[in-house]
C-alpha cells in the first residue's frame, strides 16, 4: 500500500497574542470588514414581500401529482410510507374502477415529521410524489400540520420543472 | 437409512423420498414454485433444477427419487445458470405490478428474483395481455397476468378441497386459469389457494388493498370457528385485526384452514357492538361505570341470594383458564353447584376435511376445567327449566348468549332478579342484563383451548386493550407500533376497556372476601396443572407453538346436542 503522508495539523493557540490583547487593532479590523460589506451588492431578500423562487433542484414540501383528468397518479403502494425515515406518510389504499385498480383513499403527510429528505420522491414507482417549491410551512398546532389529499394534490402542469429535473438526474 | 450426498454433505433420507424432500428434511433449501409438500408433484416450474452426477442433464428435484449414494449439487455453476434462466423466462410476461399487488412483501417470485436471478432480461417484445381482476369465487380474486401457471391452485381444489373447480385453458403463453363453465370457486377452503399461490395471482377479496404486509404485526393464535382449532396468525395494524391466515401444524390443520375461520371469526373484535366499559342498569338503561363500582354492585347483589337460587353458565368460547376460575367462583365463592355451559353444534358445518360439528373452540377444555354441575347441582337443562319455573333468580352468564340460543327463554330471563353477563359484544342477553362486564376476546388474552381431538393449544394476544400493553405484554410489534406516538393517527388505534373473564372473577371473588392469587393467565394454568390430572407436568412453554396432545378420553361432550 502507498504511504499516505500526513499533513501537520494547524492548531490554534490557546491564548491571545500581544496584538490581540491590545484590542484596538482587532476592533478596527472588524469594523473594516463591516464597512467593506456596506458597499457590496446586497443579496438579502425582503421576505415576505419578496419571495424566493427556488430552482428545480430545491426540495420543498412533498406533493402528489394530479393528472389532467383530476386523478392522482399515486397507486397507494405505500413505498413512500415505508421508506420515509421520519414516518411522516400515511397511505390507505382502496380499490378503484380505473385501470390502475388501486388508489389512495387517504394520503396524509405529517409536516411536523417530514424532514424533506426526498426519499419518498426517489422511491415512488409512479412519479406520483415529488418535492415542490413550497417552503412556507408554519403551524400553530399539530392538527394543522397534517396535510391530507386536499392540500397535497397539485396539478402536474405546476410541477413540470421538478419532473423534468427528476427525469434528468434521478 | 440410505444416504444421499447433497452439496458435499452426506445426509440420511427415507426411502421413496424425492431429492427436494430429502433436502428439506435436512434443512437445505431447493427453490420451488409449483412443488408443495402436501400436493401431488407437477414439475412444471423448473426452478428446482439440480445437478446429479452421472446424469446427462439437470433434473428437477421435486420429481426425482433420491437413491443411495446419489451425489447432488444445488449450487453448481450449471444449476445457478439454470435458475437464472428459469427466472428470466418466468418474468418475460410478468407484469411487475408489485406496487399494486397485495402479494408484494410475501411474494415468492419477488424473493426468488432477488435470490436466484441476475436481474437481466433480454426480452424487448411486448408482454402478453391477460384478464385481470376476475372474481373466481366469493372470496378469491384472480389476476391472469401475474399467474405463473404453477397449477398449485388447481391441485389444491382437486386434492385437498376435493372439489375440482379450476382448470387451465388456452396454450403456450396464453395459458390461464378458469373455473369450469357455470362453476364458481366457492368451496369452503378456497382461500387456501391464496396462501399457496406463489405469486399475487390469487388474492383475497376481503383483505384486498387493506394493508401492506410489512405494516402489520402478526401473532400466533388459534381459530375459534370450530373445535378443530386451526393454527393461525392474526395480522394487526393500528390495533385492528385485518386478516387471519393459517399457520402450519401437522397435528391439527396441516397447512390449511377454512374460509369461515379466516373471515368470520375475528370481525367482532373490531365491531361497533363492542362493550367498552362495565355497565350497570339504572332506571332501565345500561350506563357506563368504573370497574370498582361495577364490582361492588355485583357483590352487593350476589350476597342477597341463597345459593340454590344462583346458577352460573360458563362458556366453550372462553379459555380453559377462564372456565377454571368460573368453576372455582361458582363452587367455592358462590357455593352453588348449578354450573354448566351451552353446547353449540351444527352438523351442517362439519365435513371430513377440517371442519367439526362442534362450532366452539373449547368444549372439551370447558369440561376439563371443571365446568360441570355438582352432584346435587343443575346442569344446563336443569338451569333452563329452573329459570322458566323462576326457581333460579340470579344468573351469572359468561361469554355466551342464552337468549339467542333459547329464544323461548326470553320472557323468563326478563323476570330474573339478577343477570350478570360477561361479554365482548352486546347481544340479545345483554338486553336483560343488570350488570355487564366487558370481556376480552380471544385476540386480547393469553390462554389455552383444548380442541376436539385433545390437543391443548395456546392463544396469544394480538390486539392491545386498556390493561394489556402491546410492548409490555410481549406481543409482536410492527414498525408502526414501535415508533408511533399518541399524536399519530396510525398508531393511536382504539384500545378497548376489557379484561379477561378470569381476571374479572378474581376481582369479584376478592370483593366477596375470597382471595385468589392470580396475576397472569399462566399462573391460573399452573394451578390447573397441579389439580387436573390430565394436565400434570404441562406448562405454557411446553405447549409452545404447536400444542400438546393430551390423553383425554373421547367423552361425548364434544358432540352432545
Ligand atoms: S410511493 Fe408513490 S405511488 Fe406509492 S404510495 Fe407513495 S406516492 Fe403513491
Ligand atoms: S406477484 Fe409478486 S412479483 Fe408479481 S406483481 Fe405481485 S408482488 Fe410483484
Ligand atoms: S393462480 Fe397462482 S397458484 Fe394458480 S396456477 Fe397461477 S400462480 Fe399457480
Ligand atoms: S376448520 Fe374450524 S377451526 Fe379450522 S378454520 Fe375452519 S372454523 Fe376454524
Amino acid at each position: 500500500m502507498e504511504e499516505v503522508e500526513s499533513k501537520p495539523v494547524k492548531r490554534r493557540t490557546k491564548d491571545l497574542n500581544l496584538w490581540e490583547k491590545i484590542y484596538i487593532p482587532e476592533i478596527i479590523k472588524g469594523l473594516a470588514l463591516t464597512f467593506r460589506n456596506i458597499f457590496r451588492p446586497k443579496f438579502t431578500m425582503e421576505y415576505p414581500e419578496v419571495k424566493f423562487e427556488p430552482p428545480a433542484s430545491y426540495r420543498g414540501r412533498p406533493v402528489l401529482v394530479q393528472e389532467e383528468s383530476g386523478v392522482e397518479r399515486c397507486v397507494a403502494c405505500g413505498l413512500c410510507s415505508r421508506v420515509c425515515p421520519a414516518l411522516a406518510i400515511e397511505v390507505q389504499a382502496a380499490e378503484t374502477e380505473l385501470e390502475k385498480e388501486r388508489f389512495p383513499e387517504k394520503f396524509e403527510i405529517n409536516m411536523i415529521r417530514c424532514i424533506f429528505c426526498g426519499f419518498c420522491e426517489e422511491v415512488c414507482p409512479e412519479e406520483a410524489i415529488v418535492m415542490s417549491k413550497d417552503y412556507e410551512l408554519a403551524f400553530f398546532n399539530r392538527e394543522d400540520a397534517l396535510y391530507g389529499k386536499d392540500k397535497l394534490l397539485v396539478p402536474a402542469s405546476e410541477l413540470e420543472d421538478r419532473i423534468k429535473f427528476l427525469r434528468q438526474y434521478k | 437409512m440410505p444416504n444421499i450426498i447433497i452439496d458435499a454433505k452426506t445426509l440420511e433420507f427415507k426411502k421413496g423420498q424425492t431429492i427436494i424432500e430429502a433436502a428439506q428434511d435436512n434443512g437445505i433449501e431447493i427453490p420451488h414454485f409449483c412443488w408443495h409438500p402436501k400436493l401431488s408433484v407437477s414439475g412444471n416450474c423448473r426452478i428446482c433444477l439440480v445437478e446429479v452426477e452421472q446424469m446427462p442433464k439437470l433434473v428437477i428435484a421435486c420429481s426425482t427419487i433420491a437413491s443411495e449414494g446419489m451425489v447432488v449439487h444445488t449450487k453448481s455453476e450449471k444449476v445457478i445458470a439454470a435458475q437464472n434462466a428459469v427466472m428470466e423466462f418466468l418474468l418475460i410476461n410478468h407484469p411487475l405490478d408489485c406496487p399494486i399487488c397485495d402479494e408484494a412483501g410475501e411474494c415468492k417470485l419477488q424473493d426468488y428474483a432477488y435470490k436466484y436471478s441476475l436481474g437481466e432480461s433480454r426480452f424487448v417484445e411486448e408482454k402478453v395481455q391477460k384478464d385481470k381482476r376476475i372474481k373466481l369465487g366469493p372470496n378469491v380474486m384472480f389476476d391472469g397476468e401475474r399467474c405463473i401457471s404453477c397449477s398449485r391452485c388447481i391441485r389444491f381444489c382437486d386434492e385437498i378441497a376435493k372439489d375440482p373447480e379450476l382448470t387451465f385453458v388456452q396454450r403456450g403463453d396464453h395459458v390461464t386459469i378458469r373455473t369450469y363453465p357455470g362453476q364458481e370457486m366457492d368451496n369452503p377452503y378456497s382461500m387456501n389457494t391464496i396462501d399457496i399461490c406463489p405469486v399475487g395471482a390469487l388474492t383475497s377479496t376481503d383483505f384486498r388493498f387493506k394493508a401492506r404486509v410489512w405494516d402489520m404485526s402478526s401473532n400466533k393464535s388459534v381459530c375459534v370457528g370450530c373445535s378443530r382449532g386451526c393454527n393461525t396468525d392474526i395480522w394487526v395494524r393500528n390495533n385492528e385485526i385485518l386478516r387471519q391466515t393459517t399457520r402450519y401444524n401437522e397435528k391439527v390443520n396441516s397447512f390449511w384452514m377454512c374460509d369461515h375461520g379466516r373471515l368470520e371469526t375475528f370481525k367482532h373484535v373490531n365491531a361497533e357492538s363492542r362493550v367498552h366499559y362495565p355497565q350497570i342498569r339504572k332506571d332501565g338503561e345500561l350506563v357506563e361505570v368504573g370497574w370498582d363500582e361495577a364490582f361492588s354492585e355485583a357483590v352487593s347483589h350476589l350476597k342477597t341470594f341463597p345459593k340454590d337460587q344462583i346458577a352460573v353458565v360458563g362458556s366453550p368460547f372462553a379459555t380453559c383458564e377462564d372456565n377454571f376460575i368460573t368453576a372455582k367462583f361458582a363452587k367455592s365463592v358462590l357455593s352453588t353447584g348449578n354450573l354448566d355451559f351451552i353446547r353449540h353444534t351444527n352438523p351442517e358445518f362439519a365435513d371430513d376435511i377440517l371442519r367439526n360439528e362442534d362450532v366452539t373452540p373449547n368444549t372439551k377444555g370447558a369440561v376439563l376445567s371443571g365446568l360441570v354441575p355438582s352432584q346435587a347441582g343443575l346442569d344446563i337443562n336443569g338451569i333452563i327449566k329452573a329459570i322458566k319455573d323462576q326457581k333460579i333468580k340470579a344468573l351469572y352468564l359468561i361469554e355466551d348468549d342464552l337468549v339467542q340460543c333459547f329464544p323461548e327463554l326470553e320472557s323468563s330471563i326478563a323476570k330474573l332478579e339478577l343477570l350478570i353477563v360477561h361479554t365482548s359484544n352486546y347481544n340479545s342477553s345483554t338486553n336483560y342484563a343488570d350488570i355487564v362486564f366487558p370481556a376480552s376476546t380471544y385476540a386480547e388474552k393469553h390462554g389455552t383451548f383444548l380442541n376436539g381431538f385433545g390437543v391443548l393449544q395456546r392463544i396469544r394476544p394480538a390486539v392491545a386493550t386498556a390493561e394489556l400493553d402491546r410492548a409490555l405484554d410481549g406481543m409482536n410489534m410492527s414498525r408502526l407500533d414501535k415508533f408511533g406516538t399518541k399524536f399519530d393517527s396510525w398508531a393511536a388505534g382504539k384500545k378497548n376497556e376489557a379484561r379477561p373473564t378470569w381476571k374479572i372473577l378474581v376481582s369479584i371473588s376478592k370483593a366477596l372476601g375470597y382471595k385468589m392469587k392470580y396475576n397472569m393467565a399462566e399462573e391460573v394454568f399452573s394451578d390447573m396443572a397441579s389439580s387436573i390430572i390430565e394436565l400434570k407436568g404441562i406448562d405454557y412453554d411446553e405447549i409452545s407453538e404447536s400444542g400438546v396432545q393430551l390423553k383425554v378420553e373421547d367423552n361425548k361432550t364434544v358432540n352432545a346436542g
